[in-house]
């Protein structure tokens, strides 16, 4: 399916929950709301003509300071869907507040959606609601803040961990 | 002068002479240097003229500890468990940039440099290093070996 048809079929059956939609080099991308986002997630995968079987990627953006956006929301979570029986893909953005960073979890809908989420969670600090296990992927337990956000500080070095370190 | 000093300085340079010739190692690798080390290891270079050409991989059959590749935070306390399980007489070896300094990882999850964790007696920088280096470290390694002189 055509890119620019996937989007004109979100729209159809999303409604208002897609903000926006756009392509940029042949890659078509819908913002969706996060109170709709599992929605589209769900009609994306199951839906017979899209059939997006795969979540490739899920990850997020900090948009800190970015020029044009300073005042918009601090952060997009990314989803990069993939259908392996219709060789076609799309990508799905949630536009996420710093003051209320949490979007609705995708786990239900593939497993691999776990791993991801506690790797955004870990490097980014954005809850998914809903995980069943929302602990640090990369980083220690005893690790403070987040450090893929744009204000962490680059030089930060935190206490070494573990026995007599 | 008494016979028996004059007989343990002897013994000392004997042990000395044989240890720096049974260098078993304990290749601790955690990242690309680790090929660099293979190739260093392996007949070309052949550390084996060295007496070090049989790799342990028990901490407690080893004498070096050879670091290799880039140590994280998260790494660290078993690079630390590793080598307290090491028996005397250690030492370490800090194998290319990464474990001298944390090289140009500065950010929030690499050791900078693991003689922040435990000491080190000889530091092999490069990224990755020359097998020459490496056996310019090994011999360097050799010497503090064949002189007694070890941090406990």
């Amino acid at each position: 399916m055509d890119g620019s048809a996937i989007l004109a079929r979100l729209h159809v059956r999303l409604g208002a929950q897609v903000l926006e939609t756009h392509e940029h080099h042949g890659d078509h991308t819908a913002v969706v709301a996060r109170e709709g986002i599992v929605d589209a997630l769900t009609f994306c995968r199951d839906d017979a003509d899209l059939r997006f079987d795969m979540l490739m990627d899920l990850t997020a953006v900090d948009y800190l300071k970015f020029p044009g956006r300073e005042d918009g929301p601090r952060f997009d979570v990314v989803y990069h869907l993939y259908s392996v029986a219709h060789n076609h893909r799309v990508r799905l953005k949630v536009r996420v507040e710093q003051d209320a960073p949490f979007v609705p979890t995708a786990t239900g809908l593939w497993p691999i959606a776990n791993w991801f989420e506690r790797e955004v969670w870990d490097m980014f600090g954005i809850r998914f609601e809903g995980h069943p296990d929302l602990r640090r992927l990369l980083m220690y337990e005893e690790f403070v803040g987040h450090p893929l956000r744009k204000d962490y500080p680059i030089e930060r070095r935190q206490p070494l961990i573990g026995p007599n370190v | 002068m008494g016979v028996g000093t004059f007989f343990t300085s002897k013994l000392d340079e004997a042990i000395g002479w044989a240890r720096k010739f049974s260098i078993f190692q304990y290749p601790f690798v955690t990242a690309c240097c680790g090929m660099e080390y293979m190739a260093t290891a392996c007949s070309h270079y052949d550390v084996d003229r060295f007496g070090a050409g049989l790799p342990r991989f028990s901490p407690r059959q080893a004498d070096v500890l050879f670091v290799v590749g880039t140590i994280s935070h998260k790494m660290a306390p078993v690079l630390k468990r590793i080598y307290d399980q090491m028996c005397e007489p250690k030492w370490v070896v800090a194998f290319g940039v990464c474990t001298c300094t944390g090289g140009f990882y500065n950010n929030y999850a690499t050791v900078q440099g693991i003689d922040t964790i435990i000491p080190v007696d000889v530091y092999i920088p490069g990224c990755p290093p020359r097998p020459e280096s490496v056996i310019d470290g090994l011999m360097k390694l050799q010497d503090k070996i064949a002189a007694g002189a070890q941090r406990y």
